[in-house]
């Protein structure tokens, strides 16, 4: 088996498991294929029949709305029968382990997993098991594990920049807050490297920040308002409630009187930066309600274009 | 087909042109298929002064190859601008051979609606049918070998040409 195991022996993607490593023109065809069906959300018949007759199986073993909505919605508009476990409830509180599920699944003839993971690398080792089994025909796609990628999520981040900006190649893009915990931080990062966007900054207090984030190649702000002079894009992130309890922030409002997007905070980046948020949303936390409800918000275009960028994602990792 | 019997693609568009203008009302809708089909489309759209829009197909994700070939990595958007519920429909494609890609378009197309017909305009009809389907327009027929095909391209000038382009396989 080749190093990535996304990639197939023809090095075309089989799984999809993280942005890191993924060649720029896997990223870019993506989002190009992830345009074509962005118009069939406008049709009569909001459905193609690429992926008729397959099984794809949402796992969420963590919870999920948005994301496993906009899964099914994806895999219902392939045409494909969707069947969602929610596996908390389920026989892993009977005691089965994660690849027994999986081998049971495989046993009911599933095509494609859709994974969510507590723990960073489960979609991993989903997709070796399959490999080592031989179940090349069964595909995987990382819907979030732990904290360490979200790349459906990278993917219509990139999709929401590329409409709005059209180019990645001028952007100066900004991710504001708790860059540690977040997955979608760490795949946005891979993301926007990939694609060649010269200015990545992520702007957080030092507890918020992994040690060593110079090294994914991004400048570090611990101040917003600096660090929001002159970007293109502001990325909101989540500040997870239970984080607080950690003793790595004092309060919700102490955040957000440092790290809060507030309109003037937001009046220093561009006149025509684009606000993002991966959602969903702590109003008055990380996020200010007249930056959220403004005209500079396409938060909610990212939740319609994350259905195009997942139709993409599940048919060219079924064809291939 | 050896290279000098290549056809003039201008010529055909010039013959499908005269097959085609005594058949067109006002409701008459054009549309092209990605992407040599479009690149004619355009030239018949404009030529005949049709008044509605011209429309375009990509038929990728209605193949019935799918599952031996994958998606294909150049996917473009379909745009078909108007109602088509009902329409006269003149679907437009470069080289008819197997019939699969006009399969796979007409599938698409009643998607979007239920057209009260639709006419299929192809530049060159090289036989070798293996669906049903026959095109009301044909610029050319031609006779290829199996290893041979027509492939159209268009220059800076605008101008489509006509390329034979043969396949040699390895024994």
């Amino acid at each position: 088996m080749a190093s990535n195991p996304q990639l197939n022996s023809n090095g075309e993607l089989t799984h999809l498991l993280s942005i890191e490593g993924l060649p720029r023109a896997v990223v870019e065809n993506i989002l190009s294929t992830a345009d074509a069906f962005a118009s069939v959300g406008d049709r009569e018949v909001k459905k193609v029949p690429l992926l008729r007759g397959k099984s794809v199986f949402n796992l969420f073993f963590e919870n999920s709305t948005r994301t496993r909505t906009t899964f099914e919605i994806a895999a219902k508009r392939l045409s494909a029968d969707v069947i969602n476990l929610n596996i908390n409830a389920s026989s892993t509180t009977k005691g089965e382990s994660l690849l027994d599920t999986v081998d049971n699944l495989a046993a009911m003839q599933a095509d494609m997993f859709v994974v969510r993971h507590a723990s960073s690398g489960a979609p991993y080792l989903i997709a070796e098991h399959l490999n080592r089994t031989g179940a090349h025909h069964i595909h995987v796609v990382n819907a979030g594990d732990g904290r360490h990628a979200h790349p459906t999520q990278g993917l219509l981040d990139m999709y929401t920049i590329r409409h709005f900006k059209k180019d990645f190649s001028g952007l100066t893009v900004a991710i504001v807050g708790d860059i540690l915990h977040s997955r979608v931080a760490r795949s946005d990062i891979h993301a926007l490297t990939t694609l060649g966007v010269p200015e990545v900054r992520v702007i957080g207090p030092r507890t918020l920040l992994p040690s060593f984030v110079e090294s994914m190649g991004v400048r570090v702000f611990h101040d917003m308002a600096e660090g929001l002079r002159d970007v293109d894009v502001v990325i909101m992130l989540r500040l997870q409630n239970e984080r607080m309890r950690g003793a790595l922030l004092p309060s919700a409002q102490e955040f957000f009187k440092s790290y809060g997007l507030t309109p003037e905070k937001l009046s220093r980046a561009r006149p025509d930066a684009i606000v993002m948020h991966p959602g969903p949303m702590n109003r008055g936390v990380e996020i200010d309600s007249a930056v959220a409800d403004g005209g500079q918000a396409v938060i909610l275009p990212q939740v319609t274009f994350g259905i195009a960028v997942r139709m993409a994602v599940m048919s060219i990792v079924a064809g291939n | 087909m050896t290279p000098n019997a290549i056809p003039d693609a201008q010529a055909l568009i010039n013959s499908l042109l005269e097959q085609i203008r005594p058949t067109v009302q006002s409701e008459t809708v054009m549309i092209g298929v990605h992407t040599g089909g479009a690149w004619i489309a355009e030239k018949l759209h404009a030529a005949l002064g049709l008044t509605t829009p011209l429309g375009f197909l990509d038929i990728s994700f209605y193949r019935d190859d799918f599952a031996r070939v994958g998606l294909n990595p150049q996917v473009k958007k379909s745009t078909i601008p108007l109602e088509i519920e009902d329409a006269s429909i003149i679907l437009v494609d470069d080289v008819l051979y197997t019939g699969r890609t006009v399969r796979a378009a007409m599938n698409e197309l009643f998607d979007y609606g239920r057209p009260r017909r639709i006419d299929l305009a192809v530049l060159a009809d090289r036989g070798g049918r293996e669906l049903p389907i026959a095109a009301r327009f044909v610029g050319t027929q031609v006779s290829l070998a199996d290893n041979q095909s027509l492939n159209l391209t268009r220059d800076a000038a605008g101008q489509l040409h006509f390329t034979l382009v043969e396949k040699n396989h390895a024994t």
